[in-house]
């Protein structure tokens, strides 16, 4: 975390692109497992997921810098909260009333989102030191890293616990559902060989 | 002392502009909200009783029945909420009897926690079918593994027994209660 927080931008482009790559919050940063592992259980989920967070972080982190210079050090984190809190009652009001099926999916997911450490690690780390355009970059980039990896993670576990994607049928119906891979237990499996996927590709471009 | 002011300043400014937030977000959303949840019930509704064209919302105390009647007025049967716990968390369904009270016309699951990929799967058409037209005593009993053989006997999912279980006892329970309110 720390070589971001001190990281001068040179260029704007990375403040947008670390967060696919290089600082990506789940496969790096490894912030967030909370609605990872447990709302992937298809892709679908995953998706709006990555889209409720994505709004809360663009959101609150447009807020962060706007204010930064107003909130003395004391209260940063109160006030940061509030803020995070303010944006996901919001998101979840909203999925209520207008993606009512999505929104019962979810279940407690969403209010949860309050409390997922990317949101405020990123305000802390990034959007209460630097400029609004920049946090904004910064935020969009980690939002459409963490939404991507929430897709990934729910397209394997469906096709290989409901042999849909996206509930589109993939797999026939000679395919025997790996139930596990709807549990809690799936998720962690998928997200480990995710994980050693990644580093192994990092290992290997390094080298070259 | 100039800083507590200031702290104090700030936390209530972000405090007031979150509250006026979420008072709008509030007054949007929460007609939709119900809107939403009535339409679901309709939705249920309709769906145990296709030729049905119009129910009535009657309170029974703590239990609300719909009475549903199609196009000429007859009556169709009655709806009703039944709730209790599952394998993970409360399972709400609801439930169409006919009539004479002596005949499931079926269930509709509304909310259920259960584990996805198992439990979840009395939400399925499969799992469902089985309550059509099973009467409505004795008790409605499951098996395990096994083709129900019995009148009034369902067949468990595999390896969901205690959702399936649950299903049965939460329907047998307000079968009794709507039963016993809607003879009086």
């Amino acid at each position: 975390m720390n070589n971001v927080c001190n990281q001068t931008c040179t260029g704007c482009g990375k403040e947008f692109s670390k967060g696919l790559w290089r600082q990506n919050p789940i496969f790096v940063q490894v912030l967030g497992m909370c609605p990872t592992l447990a709302v992937t259980t298809k892709a679908l989920f995953g998706f709006s997921m990555g889209m409720a967070t994505a709004f809360v972080l663009i959101c609150s982190s447009l807020a962060v810098s706007v204010i930064r210079k107003l909130v003395p050090q004391q209260v940063r984190i109160a006030t940061f909260t509030v803020i995070i809190a303010t944006f996901v009652t919001c998101a979840d009001y909203f999925l209520q009333a207008n993606f009512y099926t999505i929104s019962k999916e979810l279940g407690p997911y969403v209010p949860l989102i309050v409390v997922n450490c990317i949101i405020l690690g990123r305000q802390e780390a990034f959007a209460s030191k630097n400029g609004v355009f920049r946090s904004l970059l910064d935020a969009i980039g980690m939002s459409v890293g963490f939404t991507a990896v929430l897709i990934l993670l729910g397209s394997i576990r469906e096709l290989l616990g409901f042999g849909t994607i996206f509930n589109f049928k993939i797999l026939g119906a000679g395919f025997e559902h790996w139930v596990i891979m709807a549990l809690p237990a799936g998720a962690f499996i998928t997200l480990g060989f995710l994980i050693g996927l990644f580093n192994w590709m990092n290992k290997k471009s390094k080298s070259n | 002392m100039r800083n507590t002011v200031r702290i104090i300043s700030v936390l209530t400014v972000v405090g007031l502009i979150s509250g006026t937030a979420l008072v709008l977000m509030y007054n949007y959303a929460n007609p939709r909200i119900i809107k939403n949840q009535k339409n679901e019930m309709e939705k249920a509704v309709y769906k145990l009783f296709p030729n049905a064209k119009k129910y009535d919302k009657v309170a029974m105390g703590d239990d609300v029945v719909f009475k549903v009647t199609d196009k000429s007025g007859k009556s169709l049967g009655y709806a009703f909420i039944a709730e209790g716990n599952g394998y993970q968390g409360p399972i709400k369904m609801m439930a169409g009897i006919k009539p004479d009270l002596a005949t499931l016309e079926g269930i509709e699951i509304l909310e259920s926690q259960e584990t996805p990929g198992l439990g979840q799967e009395i939400a399925s058409d499969n799992f469902r079918a089985q309550f059509d037209g099973l009467k409505t005593s004795p008790e409605i009993t499951y098996v395990k593994n096994a083709k129900p053989g019995s009148p009034n006997e369902i067949q468990a999912i595999t390896g969901a027994t205690i959702s399936s279980k649950a299903v049965c006892t939460i329907l047998n329970e307000q079968i009794k209660t709507i039963k016993q309110k809607l003879s009086k």
